[in-house]
């Protein structure tokens, strides 16, 4: 078969990456191994555009056991306990089939931490959607949670917390990102390098059907109004074969049967051949007969372009095929030998006693091309918001037209969709700053949130950057955790257009200044480009999963008030920055302006000293102040309890507005026995700590002298109120 | 004391029942659906998850696997069986429990806790309860909405077969009380013998005050006098 040009623009790539290929190869490359170039040098699995910029983030750090650049990253906690974690994207497999677009990209998220030898232990997510308003945007929210819950809940997975919202520059692209996070023994951790020669390339787990070919290609290309025909590329989930491919993978790891292991995912039998031999310098070899089919007369193409799900690939030690067969084989899952490791430093592929392609693995790996794209830095502008020239909106008015926005409603009605409590280790359920997962059988714990804020990222990314490392840490430590390392998914939208990847580069600076100063590694992570559809590109998006130890776990912190008559204080300084503000995105369709500043000295010190007080017991509640303010945190830590608030407003307050909606930064409101207050103010004294006293806890009542009040019920209706009736 | 716990693939909630029953002082086994013996037993507890997938229906094909039938003889004779939520669909596929769980109400996975009342605390699973004493239980499943004929139900209700009703904080057992729709609130029943339970809450979620809280412990520890 000839290859055409249209040929090569269907593999997604360019006549200059074709030459490559040729120049590579020495000759042309026949249909099989144009499709397999075009599976690994593909935005989603080469990262070419992004690598010269990742290289910024930091990566190490005394917790550090594993960084970027294997299944998932690896983290010490402590004692033979590693966590190993990681969060990726599946936004356009959700965005044609919804369901089993956010299924399996929680099932493949899943196998990046199993297949290093750990035991999931919590499943977390983050998802984005266009405008309530939008035709799409509510069979996509419906879809998209229940294939979350679905495969979660069948796999026996707890999905303990996430973040939901709605944004119009997400209409015709919506985030699904998938973080799981799972415990594994220091001492018991897989890697992905293979080593020595003519040892077995073991397929297991489920068949190779059609489904999912060319999916990572689908995933590094823009919408347009053809997508929908792409129904066929995405994959279709199975969580019962997952969970049993979960147990086998985990028993053969009790011992030392295994030398590499590596899911299939993106690029599936390809990328995972490739990486194992790319790592260890090897080559390998595959005999594509023996591969395990669901549908009859697949081609070498077919089954080596498959992103069929919950399929693995292991090389093993010398004379351990039969014990392993018979793992496999309890579990019901295909066990075949379908190649061996060679020294050749080729991927060889043979088929009905033929060589269907030879390409040598570094022409695949290191020799993929590496972009630096033109970027250009984010003019900002100058435009001033009048913000005298609005119309005047009371505290209360305010405050209920954020609590009954769709972005800070109550979002039960997502979070009970999914099981939080299998495996009974979860003390922090969703709802929190972050949830709180138990090591089994253990006293210690796990803290993990994951978060973002595309508004202000798109109007100034290097805050914005900053700004979601500092939230995520905050909300780390507000549950008396101490943050350890991140992991991230980078979604941007074209980047061949400068403006996106001027947002980028500037992104990834805010998170490196960010992750550096609080010592805050990203240890994994994602970047999905083109998202957007015909040249419209969506905010940029980055989001951060964080995690977190606690050392000794009693019963977690959290942000609910505990008791009346508690005094409120108000940690860090407010200075009423109102541009970006939920407040008057909500109240006046307002997005304009910068960013609140990050201070990372305040930052820093302000959540040290939160931890110090936790630690110390000195406080019954915490809650970092984030979108939509000090009004917005009081309300959420009432809401739900029979405690509300009985404040006055601080003396001399010129904006009133600006005080109770601004988003300043490096905030938190705690909440704290009388008899501790004294206690309390000379640590922050001591240390420097800016701080309000707010007032007192009252029972049932949200109230601030002269300005309002309202009933804790009144508050919970209206903050209910919008989910059930969508 | 001594229990078994089946695990079928699929099975997902079986640790869970195995660390509460293992912290109350039961001598438990886990018993593979491949097995066709079952361990000297005083309990056998069915736990929670997707047996077989849920495949076909939930239960059903975990209803018909090799160790059912010597679930079912145990049973006949006797022996103590807790079905918890999947645990419950196998039951009532066997036909040890009669009625189904047809789909919640809603058409959604829920998850949340629930209050629940001792209807009947004169068995041996209940006897540590008061009777209508309202416990918080979570509840996690799809298919929970329990359903009988008119006959059944009648009989539940003269020979005090129902265990467990959906009811709200204060006791109350209505629509609004009612997570999934079951017929008149039912969250769990028991057989004419009272030797079997099946019940969609999960106590076993309940024996920890660090991640919930210990409303199902009594359960367990009924069970060991």
């Amino acid at each position: 078969m000839e290859i055409t040009k249209h040929i090569i623009e269907k593999h997604g790539l360019n006549l200059e990456e074709f030459k490559s290929i040729q120049k590579l190869l020495k000759r042309d490359p026949n249909l099989l191994e144009l499709g397999i170039f075009s599976a690994m040098w593909n935005e989603h699995c080469s990262y070419k555009s992004s690598r010269l910029h990742l290289k910024k983030l930091p990566t190490k750090g005394k917790q550090v056991i594993q960084g970027p650049g294997e299944n998932a990253g690896v983290i010490d906690i402590g004692d033979d306990d590693a966590i190993v974690f990681k969060i990726e994207s599946h936004n356009h497999p959700s965005y044609i089939e919804p369901y089993q677009g956010a299924a399996t990209g929680v099932g493949g998220i899943l196998r990046d931490v199993f297949t290093m030898g750990a035991r999931p232990i919590a499943l977390l997510n983050s998802i984005h959607f266009g405008s309530p308003s939008h035709p799409k945007t509510k069979t996509l929210l419906n879809g998209v949670v229940s294939g979350i819950g679905g495969y979660g809940n069948c796999i026996g997975i707890p999905t303990v917390a996430g973040e939901t919202k709605f944004n119009e520059t997400y209409n015709e692209n919506i985030l699904v990102n998938a973080m799981a996070v799972g415990h594994a023994q220091k001492s018991k951790i897989f890697y992905s390098k293979a080593k020595g020669i003519n040892k077995s390339v073991v397929y297991v787990g489920s068949k190779t059907g059609r489904d999912g070919i060319h999916g990572a290609s689908m995933a590094s290309a823009e919408f347009d109004e053809n997508s929908e025909e792409k129904k066929p590329t995405v994959q279709v989930g199975d969580p019962f074969t997952e969970k049993l491919l979960l147990e086998a993978c985990l028993e053969l790891m009790k011992d030392d049967s295994i030398i590499a292991i590596q899911d299939m995912g993106a690029a599936g039998l390809t990328s995972s051949s490739v990486e194992m031999a790319s790592k260890g310098s090897l080559g390998i070899e595959l005999e594509l007969d023996k591969v395990p089919c669901r549908e009859e007369n697949m081609t070498p193409y077919e089954m080596m372009l498959s992103e069929s799900q919950e399929r693995m690939l292991i090389i093993l030690e010398d004379g351990k095929e039969s014990h392993a067969r018979k793992i496999f084989e309890k579990w019901d899952l295909d066990f075949v030998v379908i190649g061996k490791t060679t020294n050749t430093k080729n991927l060889i592929m043979k088929f009905k006693n033929k060589t269907e392609g030879i390409i040598p693995i570094e022409a695949l790996a290191s020799k993929a091309p590496i972009y630096d794209r033109k970027w250009s830095k984010k003019k900002q502008s100058k435009k001033k918001i009048e913000l005298k020239s609005l119309k005047k909106v009371g505290l209360e008015e305010g405050l209920i037209k954020i609590l009954s926005s769709p972005n800070h409603s109550n979002k039960s009605w997502v979070t009970s969709q999914y099981d939080q409590m299998v495996m009974c280790d979860t003390a922090q359920r969703s709802g929190s700053d972050a949830a709180v997962i138990r090591i089994h059988k253990k006293n210690k714990a796990i803290a993990v949130s994951v978060d973002s804020s595309a508004n202000y990222c798109k109007s100034h990314p290097i805050t914005g950057g900053k700004q979601i490392v500092c939230e995520n840490w905050r909300n780390i430590i507000s549950v008396g955790a101490r943050p350890l390392a991140i992991t991230n998914c980078l979604n941007f939208g074209n980047p061949e257009n400068s403006e996106v990847m001027g947002e980028f580069a500037e992104c990834l600076d805010g998170i490196k200044e960010a992750c550096e100063f609080l010592n805050y590694p990203v240890v994994s992570g994602n970047v999905s480009f083109y998202n957007g559809t015909n040249k419209k590109n969506i905010f940029p998006t980055p989001v951060i999963g964080g995690v977190g130890l606690i050392k000794k776990l009693s019963k977690p912190m959290n942000h609910y008030f505990k008791s009346e008559k508690s005094n409120i204080l108000l940690i860090g300084k407010t200075f009423g920055h109102l541009e970006q503000s939920c407040f008057l995105k909500e109240n006046f369709s307002i997005i304009e302006g910068i960013p609140p500043e990050i201070n990372l000295v305040n930052e820093k010190n302000n959540g040290e000293i939160i931890l110090k007080l936790i630690n110390n017991g000195l406080i019954k509640s915490v809650h970092d102040v984030s979108s939509g303010g000090l009004l917005v945190a009081l309300s959420e830590m009432s809401i739900g309890t029979n405690f509300g608030i009985k404040i006055q407003k601080p003396k001399k307050l010129t904006n009133l507005t600006g005080y109770f909606f601004g988003e300043d930064q490096g905030r938190y409101v705690i909440e704290i026995d009388p008899s501790n207050l004294d206690k309390v103010v000379k640590l922050l004294n001591e240390n420097n700590i800016y701080h309000d006293n707010l007032g007192v806890t009252q029972k049932e009542f949200f109230e601030i002298e002269d300005e309002m009040k309202i009933s804790n019920k009144e508050l919970f209706k209206v903050n209910n109120h919008w989910y059930n009736n969508y | 004391m001594k229990s078994s716990v089946i695990v079928f693939p699929g099975s997902n909630c079986d640790r869970d029942i195995a660390v509460a029953l293992e912290k109350l002082q039961f001598k438990n086994k886990m018993v593979w659906h491949k097995e066709t013996s079952l361990p000297k037993s005083d309990l056998i507890v069915i736990p929670g998850g997707f047996s077989y997938g849920d495949y076909l229906r939930s239960g059903a094909i975990a209803g018909k696997s090799l160790i059912i039938d010597e679930v079912i003889k145990a049973a006949n004779s006797g022996c103590l069986v807790l079905g918890i939520c999947n645990g419950f669909q196998i039951l009532t596929e066997t036909g040890l429990l009669k009625g189904t769980l047809l789909r919640n109400k809603n058409l959604r996975f829920i998850n949340r806790d629930v209050n629940i009342k001792v209807i009947n605390n004169q068995t041996k699973f209940s006897s540590k309860y008061k009777s209508n004493q309202i416990l918080k239980i979570n509840i996690a499943h799809n298919e929970g909405n329990y359903f009988t004929n008119s006959k059944h139900l009648d009989q539940l209700k003269k020979d005090n077969l129902i265990a467990f009703k959906y009811c709200d904080e204060n006791g109350n057992v209505n629509e609004s009380s009612n997570p999934n729709g079951a017929l008149e609130n039912i969250a769990g029943i028991y057989n004419t013998k009272k030797n079997i339970l099946g019940m969609m809450p999960h106590p076993e979620r309940m024996v920890d005050d660090i991640i919930s809280n210990t409303d199902g412990i009594n359960l367990f520890s009924g069970l060991i006098n």
